[in-house]
This record gives structure tokens, sequence and C-alpha cells, in this order.
């Protein structure tokens, strides 16, 4: 049942509590106490819109680091995850395989910005041995969501 | 004019044929013809998935045409999508369809059920059908030269066809019994015990059994019982399946019929000559659909589920009174609270409230007194139709 809920809110973070009771066939009082304990246990970490910036007058610019990292002895990569992660600008970061070890994704207000961050903050750090940075040109999908405008299908009359 | 003296005037024949005379154009066609004058309307009407077709199928299809797969196929339909519909039965329902001699790919299942009556029915062959049933099952029979026999059902036996009904139909001119469950209009599924009542029966009478099982895969909380799956009726049915509810692909009218070789090569007569084959891009896609459809067709069942969650729960609060339906994507509440025939009730609610529903009576006489909601729309579209219904209902409620 909390898989059901979680892939409903997934979806619609503002379907509300009874629109999930009816649409799972449950009682309103249940799936308030499974939201609240999924928020307790930070299952359901935070409600957000994903948001298309491109349509808003708004400087952005997003940029994807790779980090190579000599893994440090008895934390591995944590604590230099950790020392990337505690910055804001961080949006996302991720250990991952291949050629780099950690992946973050990075919003500043311009390139300079992101420039500064990555030099100065991420390379800096004890451990890091490069960086590669890669400017965001254009954003297709966001979180599942395709940016695009897309034509509405629509349907015809038919007798079935 | 005057016809020439001497030369005795020969009786002008009707222009259209007799059968064709005696089928009336669905009912639910003189409803679209009034939906499409009104604006603003939230359709509950047409069944079919709101979906479109799964990205990964119509991108096999998109590259079936780069690659140049644009002739015809066998008659029977692709070989490989004879082999993996074969595994597909098999897999699913633990049926084993030879893929050469026992599939034929059709144009929908629609071309399937009309090739399966002209296929078996002689002049006057009786075909035994539930009523309320979908819109093609007696006009198909009719065109056949047959003659429609309907066993009532009701909502008190959740819309099911019970055995012994079907047993005092049956005259010396029963051929066959049509069945199509999960059931359009009403979202009835039968379960297996009932189906195998039904099936001892046809044994019995040596009967032909025709099963139309289009919504097999969209069951919820229920499993679905493959009729030729049942014990020794396998030589007997005649299974009538496809891709477009369960996958999303309407417009690809890609269908299928399962059978044993004479009936099949019987079928396949006549489509070679009306049809030739299904078309080439339908049935790359249905390949593709069979090879990895099926994530997103547990996805899609799931997303159906919570739809009919809250159009069931919403009806019944409503005052329309509605049995669970556990198949398909329809519900079938009944408006007795209202006191108007289903045309009534959904000729005023389309004008009132601008809400489109299928009067009941447009599947038979036992589907009055209630309408068909289709509820593959998205839920906000379910939920304003719900308001919109009970404004509608508690202005013309009486009792």
């Amino acid at each position: 049942m909390l898989k059901e809920i979680l892939k409903i809110l997934e979806s619609d973070a503002r379907t509300t509590t009874r629109q999930i009771a009816a649409m799972t066939g449950t009682s309103s009082a249940e799936v308030a106490r499974l939201v609240k304990q999924a928020r307790e246990d930070r299952v359901i970490l935070k409600y957000k819109a994903v948001v298309n910036w491109d349509k808003v007058e708004d400087e952005q610019v997003w940029a994807l680091i790779d980090v190579k990292v000599t893994p440090q002895k008895d934390v591995g990569f944590d604590s230099i995850a950790e020392r990337v992660y505690r910055f804001p600008q961080a949006r996302s970061v991720y250990l991952a395989s291949g050629d780099y070890d950690l992946a973050v994704l990075v919003v500043g207000k311009s390139e300079h910005e992101i420039a500064d961050f990555v030099s100065q903050k991420v390379a800096t750090i004890e451990g890091v041995q490069g960086t590669a940075t890669h400017f965001i040109l254009k954003r297709y999908k966001e979180d599942g969501e395709i940016l695009a405008e897309v034509e509405e299908v629509k349907r015809q009359q038919m007798m079935l | 004019m005057a016809t020439k003296p001497g030369k005795q005037s020969r009786k002008r024949r009707g222009l259209i044929s007799a059968p064709v005379n005696r089928i009336s154009p669905s009912g639910i066609r003189k409803f679209f013809d009034l939906l499409s004058s009104v604006e603003g309307v939230i359709s509950l009407g047409v069944g079919e998935p709101d979906f479109v077709t799964p990205w990964p199928i119509c991108e096999s299809a998109i590259r079936s045409l780069e690659k140049g797969y644009t002739m015809y196929t066998s008659n029977l339909g692709m070989p490989e999508l004879r082999e993996r519909l074969s595994q597909y039965l098999a897999d699913t329902y633990n049926l084993s369809y030879d893929p050469n001699g026992e599939l034929l790919i059709t144009v929908g299942v629609s071309e399937a059920l009309d090739l399966a009556m002209r296929a078996v029915i002689d002049l006057g062959d009786e075909v035994i059908m539930p009523d309320p049933h979908y819109v093609a099952y007696d006009s198909c029979v009719i065109l056949a030269r047959g003659t429609p026999v309907k066993v009532p059902t009701s909502e008190e036996n959740g819309f099911e066809i019970s055995a012994a009904a079907i047993e005092e139909s049956i005259s010396d001119k029963t051929k066959a019994i049509l069945l199509g469950y999960p059931a359009n209009p009403t979202g009835a599924v039968m379960l297996r015990e009932r189906l195998e009542e039904v099936a001892r029966v046809a044994r019995r009478n040596q009967l032909l059994l025709i099963s139309d099982e289009i919504y097999g895969r969209l069951v919820y909380g229920v499993e679905h019982t493959c009729l030729a799956a049942l014990p020794d009726m396998k030589e007997s049915t005649i299974l009538l399946g496809g891709f477009s509810k369960s996958y999303a692909m309407t417009g690809w009218r890609i269908g299928y019929a399962a059978a044993n070789r004479e009936i099949i090569s019987a079928m396949t007569k006549i489509h070679q000559y009306t049809i030739m084959s299904a078309p080439t891009m339908g049935q790359v896609a249905a390949v593709e659909a069979l090879k990895a459809g099926e994530e997103s067709v547990r996805e899609m069942v799931g997303e159906y589920n919570r739809r009919r969650l809250v159009m069931v729960k919403g009806l019944n609060e409503i005052g329309l009174s509605c049995f669970e339906p556990r198949g398909a994507f329809y519900a079938f509440p009944s408006i007795r609270c209202c006191a108007m025939t289903s045309e009534e009730f959904a000729e005023r609610l389309l004008l009132e409230e601008k809400v489109a529903v299928v009067p009941g009576v447009a599947f038979g006489q036992c589907g009055e007194g209630h309408v068909r909601c289709c509820y593959a729309t998205s839920l906000a579209e379910i939920e304003e139709a719900l308001t919109r219904m009970k404004r509608f209902v508690d202005k013309y409620r009486v009792a």
C-alpha cells in the first residue's frame, strides 16, 4: 500500500489524502498515517514542483561536474562526497562508475560563478584529483517531464 | 417516367440487403453525433485508453518503415508475430497453439469476430450471447445470416451469464455461444467456476464457444480465466484477442484468432480474399509489444485500477449504485434513482451538465436502467465528471 501511495505522490505531489484514499480503496486515516510515517522515515524527502525555468526570465546556468577522487581509508568516497554536497550549489551528487567517481549537478547564476565554484571549492578539496565541467546547453527532459511543447492528440469521433 | 409499353416492368428490388437492413447503426454512434455539437464536454463515452501507445512500440514501427518494411505480410500474419503470440499464450494461459495453422493475425478483434461468425454460421444458425453485450456481437451474427439469441444477465448476478440460462436457450439450431468477458459494457468478469459450468453445457451440447478476450489483461484483484485454457476446451473454442486495449494500441488495428486448424483455415480463406493481411506496420508494433510491453501493461493496469476505484466510489456516493466492475475499463451504474430511460438520462446529462456517458440500452434491452461510464480518462476529468453528475442526480432524484 505504501508503494502505491508513493507512486501516486511521485507523479503528483498535490494529490490530496482523500483522493489517494479513493484511488487505492483505503481510508483517508490510513493514508494520512502512512504518509506521516513516510515523512518521518525520510522516505518522502520533500514535495517540490518540476519547473521549466526556460519559460521564465531567469538567469540560470546548469553544469555537470565530473570529479575524480582518491578514496580515503575507512570512509571511501563518502567524506569527500560530503564536502561537495554540503555546498548549496550542488543540486545532485552521485557516486558513479567509470573514468570519474562523483557526478555533481551544479546550478549557478553564471558560467563564471560555476567556474569559480569548481576551481575554488571542489578542485581544492583534499583527495580530489581532477574535475571536468560540462555546461548544460539545453534541457530536454526534467524529472521525467518533456520540456518541449507537446501537441495535444485529439480523439476522433468513434463508435465502439 | 412511364415504363416502355410492351416490356413487362420488373419489380424493383430493395437496394440494401436484408441482413444489413436488419442491423441498426450503433446506438452509440447516434449519441456521438449529438456530442460533437456540444462544447466543453467531458467524455466518459469512448471505450478507448487515453494513453498513447508506449514509445518503444511506436519506435519499433518507425524503424521498420525506415528499413522499408512496407509490403504485405503472409496472410496469416508475420511469422515472428505468430511465434511470439504462441509463446505469449503458452506463458500466460499454458495454451499451446501452433503458430503455423492455429493462429491468424487480423485487423483488430473486430475482424476476427466477423471472420469467426462468417466461418461457422449457416443461414438461421443461432448464436447465444449475454444481454447486455458489446454492440457488434448481434450485428456480426446477423450479417453472417445467423440469429442472435440473447440470455439476460443482471446486476444482481454481477452480469455473469449463467450456464442454466444458456442451456434453456439452446435449440436444434444453436451453433455457438459468444462470450466477451471481461465485459464491455458492464466491466463484469466471469469467475473460473462459472466459466467451467458454461464449458460443461457447451461440451454436453456440442456447441462451439467463441470467446472475445480483448480485455483479458485488464482485470483488477482477480485473475482472468481464459476460456480456451479450461480442460478440454481448446479444440471447441475460438479465442479472440488483440493489442488495442492492453497496450493502448487501438489505432494500429491488430487482433488475432486462435483456434483449431480447421477453423483457422476457414477464417483465413475469408481473410485472404477480403483483407489479405493485417497492416504490416501494426504487426511490427505488436511484435515489440509482446517483446517488451509487459511493464507498460502493468503500469497502465495500475493506473486504471486507481481510476476505477475513484469512479465506482464516486458513483455510489452520488446515488448511482454501481456493482464493482473487476475488468475492462467501464463502470455500469444503475440510474434507477432518476426515473428516466437510459437514453433520456444520457441525453440530458450531456446537454445540461456536459458529461457524455453511453445509454445502457445501446448494448441490449437488459442494459436499460444503466449507463456506461468509461474510466480510461484522467483522474481530474473523472472527478469533474462526478461533480457534474452529482448536480444532475440531485436535481432529478425521485427516490
